[in-house]
């Protein structure tokens, strides 16, 4: 459908103590225009790929800022591999130093957005790297 | 693929217990393509065996909340159990915020649990069609317990009593006094009132008020009913503290005792008078649709487009242009002459 918006799963795993930038993000991508699932704090891999897969989102967008991506990171893409969701577009965002980005794009996460990244960039990004659904 | 192989693929596939299959079929059906609606074809004739529970009520009463209760007392028994939860989209931007699946977070991995966020979207009428019809493939992929959970409501929306086979308000204390409970509006398509919270002060002093006023008139009822006039439902009420799960079990209870009603009410489902009104809902909802669609096409177009210009400009009243545009639609062209413009 062309008209049809975008799904954004935003969601935080692992131990963070705060999700106030991932809700700022949500609702700026909601201002953008995009269907935005939030699923809050503290959640499992397991809970994040049931939820993308349920949801049928197009994009999921990880908010770490624990230090913890380069373990939970790859558990969520490599989940979302094995539901047969290798379509999703991942993108991650938070404290992840510049070292651990190439790892974590040979993980499957397709882009990582540090501190100081707009709304705009993000949305953007979203937009020109979307999976296209027909003939999906 | 076309989009009907295309839809009977997916349903085909999500009736095997795919639920990926069944996630990308919620989408078509959400978006009403052409795909959705073959899919509906096959599975709208095996729905009808679920129970429909609508939860609706203010934001922030407890509805997700409760809705989570509820799906973890139904599990407890080894019974699957679907939701749907709406919340609204933006009228500016279209875009929307879906935080109702941060309290239903229990369930990962149960694949016995499905949970599907849907954003209203604002089309006129539109969201009972595509909340009806995801609830459907549900139900026709094997749940028999569907939780539709409506976008926080105010005093008077009531549609949510055509899209579900059993109405849930959820109220919060202090939510007014007795003069609230006997307006109407939301409260009266209720079938269970839940006063929630109820470890709050005022929850038991807010039960009873609303008992007082909504149950009372059983000798009115017999005498509207013998003249034929409409009688109100006389909703159950309820205490419940979803967080704690206090009276959730009591509700699922309830909830069961009203689905097994239903099913050997007069003449059986289909003449269930909730269900006729969700079937008119639903067609006339697409009906609706279908006319708008024909109309926003092709050639006639540019017909509709003169005559929103003729009502503008005052020179045709909008009904005269309303009833034009279904002739046109008819093939009951007016011969050209005296009222046209």
């Amino acid at each position: 459908m062309p008209d049809r918006p975008i799904k954004v799963l935003i969601a935080k795993p692992g131990l963070d103590g705060h999700d106030r930038g991932a809700k700022v993000l949500a609702r700026g991508l909601r201002d953008e225009g995009f269907e935005v699932i939030y699923t809050g704090l503290r959640q499992s891999p397991e809970m994040i790929v049931t939820a993308a897969l349920q949801e049928d989102v197009d994009v999921v967008g990880l908010s770490i800022l624990s230090g913890a991506h380069m373990t939970l990171l790859p558990k969520i893409t490599a989940g979302l591999k094995a539901q047969g969701l290798d379509d999703v577009l991942v993108t991650a965002g938070g404290i992840i130093p510049d070292d651990d980005i190439s790892a974590l794009k040979t993980a499957g996460v397709a882009e990582v957005f540090g501190p100081g990244t707009t709304i705009a960039q993000v949305a953007d990004y979203i937009r020109a790297n979307v999976r296209s659904r027909d003939g999906a | 693929m076309t989009p009907r192989d295309r839809g009977r693929d997916l349903a085909k596939k999500a009736r095997g217990g795919d639920r990926r299959a069944l996630a990308r079929l919620l989408t078509e059906v959400e978006d009403r393509s052409q795909v959705g609606e073959a899919a509906m074809r096959i599975l709208y004739p095996l729905a009808g065996r679920a129970h429909l529970v609508g939860v609706t009520g203010a934001p922030g009463a407890g509805k997700s909340t409760l809705v989570a209760a509820l799906v973890g007392e139904a599990r407890k028994a080894g019974r699957p159990a679907a939701v749907v939860a709406i919340d609204p989209s933006s009228p500016i931007t279209g875009g929307a915020i879906l935080g109702d699946r941060v309290r239903m977070q229990a369930y990962a991995g149960d694949n016995d649990v499905f949970i599907r966020s849907m954003a209203s979207r604002g089309h006129a009428g539109g969201l009972a069609t595509a909340t009806v019809a995801a609830a459907a493939v549900l139900d026709a992929v094997g749940f028999p317990l569907v939780f539709i959970e409506t976008v926080g409501t105010g005093q008077s929306e009531v549609e949510v009593a055509a899209i579900a086979d059993t109405t849930v308000v959820v109220q919060a204390p202090e939510m007014g006094d007795e003069v609230q409970a006997i307006k109407a509006g939301l409260l009266e398509v209720a079938d269970i009132v839940v006063v929630n919270k109820a470890d709050r002060p005022g929850a038991h002093r807010a039960a009873s008020q609303l008992r007082a006023m909504l149950t009372v008139g059983a000798r009115h009822d017999r005498a509207a009913a013998a003249a034929g006039r409409p009688t109100p439902k006389r909703p159950e009420v309820l205490l419940a503290a979803a967080a704690t799960g206090d009276g959730v079990p009591a509700l699922l209870a309830s909830l069961d005792r009203r689905a097994a009603q239903g099913q050997s009410a007069d003449g059986g489902p289909d003449h269930d008078p909730t269900r006729l009104i969700r079937a008119r809902a639903q067609v006339d909802g697409i009906l609706g649709e279908r006319l708008r669609a024909r109309l926003g096409s092709g050639e006639r177009m540019a017909a509709m487009t003169a005559l929103y210009a003729a009502v503008a400009a005052h020179e045709l009243d909008p009904y005269a242009a309303a009833d034009r545009a279904l002739d046109g639609l008819m093939g009951l062209e007016r011969q050209p002459g005296a009222d046209r413009p």
